[in-house]
């Protein structure tokens, strides 16, 4: 059974349609990356998975979970996926070491003092076991995404979902969070990855999935869709982002 | 011209000091009341989004209309039901009916409390404190038969006075917090109370600390306007030394100085309650 399934959804903002009818199915340990020109709905199918977004037709199931559940079925729904944003969105008020602890804590309800072991040892694998008292504030735009990132691993998600994850970042920091994505990819996790590192999607990526207009134009292997695009759109988009 | 005269304010200050204490319990208890009414309403205002319009004023005073009704209409049931009926019976039914018609409107309650949060802190705001103040000393008893003293009808005002603009403290705090943040609790899969207790919440507290301490300076400086109700709080207390010695200059000089003392003291703390909270 796949961890996510598309059926024809529908995503509507008043009378613009943002999603037109998309089916897509994504199976267990696939980096699938998502691109496309912007405002061609790839954020906010990323956003549907895990109900940031609400759809006005079809379905998403998420590992059995209905997106159009009740509310305890989609906090339970939003445990099993992971969200890594644009803008990082860690707590400012918490440190490093608070922030990635505060899911497992508040959602789980594990036990402090076990919840702190598994953070610093999150935090030690996104290499940042020296900024675990550093407040966001005092962290750089890296450092801070992938404490984000150990943040969404700490809920124990089979899913993991990164919005634009480079997008806010200095070209010099892009690097050590791309890296760390890697990791996790390496690590078995399925990951739905929208961005617009090629470069990424060429070497962890193992499905490509470029949006236009709302619906799935292409869908494929990176490699092959990168080296040889098949329609004129991809060309041309690839074009404007190399 | 008359020379100043110390002498006249030592004799004065215990006077002065009994109108300090009333002023500080009368603000004190009053920003207390007002915090929470405000925290109440503010929430609710911010996150139940109901517009007040000439359509849902309409709809509003349509209910109270079929709410009066119905309840005419049930006394008017009670008083008719033959005397054998237990005393008890008719009440028990009418607790009853409540219950499940407020069962059934579950939903519309958060709205209704919003819609009705809205009226309160449009009324408060657009009305002068004196007025609210003479109003419920003066007209209420007039009204409702009750009778009310001075000083609880003095804290009674700055509760309702200061809730409704500590509702709008809390309200423009909570909407400056950055959407990311209650969409990052939202991806973890917390309950809303959570995201608001945990994450929305600290953020939002800091930043009232300049405005509610604007708040507290002003609510205090406003309990001298009770003076108008003959509650004896430091304005008071004041005017009446004066009449008696009509020495203006000593006797007001003293009374701004305590107050000055008094907010100075408001903002000092809240200052320094603002740095030990700073985020880095």
């Amino acid at each position: 059974m796949s961890i996510v399934e598309f059926k024809n959804v529908v995503k509507r903002f008043g009378d613009n349609v943002v999603l037109d009818g998309i089916d897509l199915s994504i199976e267990k340990g696939e980096v699938v990356v998502i691109v496309g020109p912007s405002g061609s709905g790839k954020s906010t199918l990323l956003r549907c998975i895990n109900v940031l977004e609400t759809i006005q037709d079809g379905d998403i199931v998420v590992n059995g979970l209905s997106v159009r559940g009740k509310g305890s079925q989609v906090r339970e729904l939003r445990r099993e996926a992971g969200m890594v944003f644009q803008q990082f969105n860690l707590f400012p008020q918490l440190t490093a070491l608070e922030n990635v602890m505060f899911g497992p804590v508040h959602t789980r309800g594990l036990a402090r003092s076990k919840a702190r072991e598994e953070a610093l040892a999150l935090l030690d694998k996104v290499g940042l076991a020296s900024r675990v008292d550093h407040y966001p504030g005092q962290l750089s735009g890296g450092q801070q995404q992938r404490v984000a990132i150990a943040r969404a691993l700490a809920i124990k998600p089979i899913l993991m979902l990164f919005d634009e994850p480079t997008s806010a970042l200095d070209p010099e920091l892009r690097h050590e969070v791309l890296k760390v994505m890697q990791d996790v990819a390496q690590s078995g996790m399925t990951m739905v990855v929208v961005t617009h590192e090629m470069e990424f999607a060429r070497k962890v990526g193992t499905r490509l999935i470029f949006i236009d207009g709302g619906k799935i134009a292409e869908d494929g292997n990176p490699n092959e869709l990168l080296s040889n695009p098949p329609s004129q759109r991809l060309k041309d988009f690839l074009q404007h982002v190399a | 011209m008359t020379s100043f005269d110390w002498s006249v304010i030592w004799a004065a200050m215990p006077s002065l000091m009994e109108g300090t204490k009333l002023t500080i319990q009368i603000t004190l208890l009053g920003l207390i009341g007002g915090t929470i009414i405000g925290f109440l309403t503010g929430v609710i205002t911010t996150y139940v989004r109901v517009q007040v319009t000439g359509r849902s004023v309409l709809a509003a005073v349509a209910t109270l209309v079929v709410l009066y009704l119905l309840a005419r209409l049930s006394s008017w049931v009670g008083a008719s039901l033959p005397d054998s009926l237990p005393g008890w019976v008719w009440p028990l039914i009418q607790l009853l009916i409540v219950i499940a018609v407020l069962w059934r409107l579950a939903r519309f309650i958060p709205i209704a409390l919003s819609f009705l949060s809205q009226v309160y802190i449009l009324v408060i705001r657009g009305t002068p404190i004196v007025v609210q103040v003479m109003f419920i000393y003066f007209a209420v008893p007039l009204i409702f038969g009750w009778r009310i003293e001075a000083v609880p009808a003095a804290i009674f005002t700055l509760v309702i006075n200061s809730g409704a603009y500590i509702a709008e403290i809390v309200r423009g705090a909570l909407q400056s917090v950055p959407k990311g943040l209650k969409e990052a609790g939202e991806a973890m899969g917390l309950p809303f109370w959570k995201i608001l207790a945990y994450i929305i919440g600290p953020v939002a507290l800091r930043r009232m600390i300049p405005a509610m301490g604007n708040q507290c300076i002003i609510s205090l400086k406003d309990s001298s306007l009770f003076i108008v109700i003959g509650v004896a709080e430091l304005t008071r207390q004041g005017q009446e030394i004066i009449a008696s010695n009509f020495r203006s200059v000593e006797i007001w000089g003293a009374v701004a100085v305590i107050y000055l003392i008094l907010t100075g003291f408001i903002a000092l703390t809240l200052k320094f309650v603002e740095h030990r909270t700073q985020i880095v």
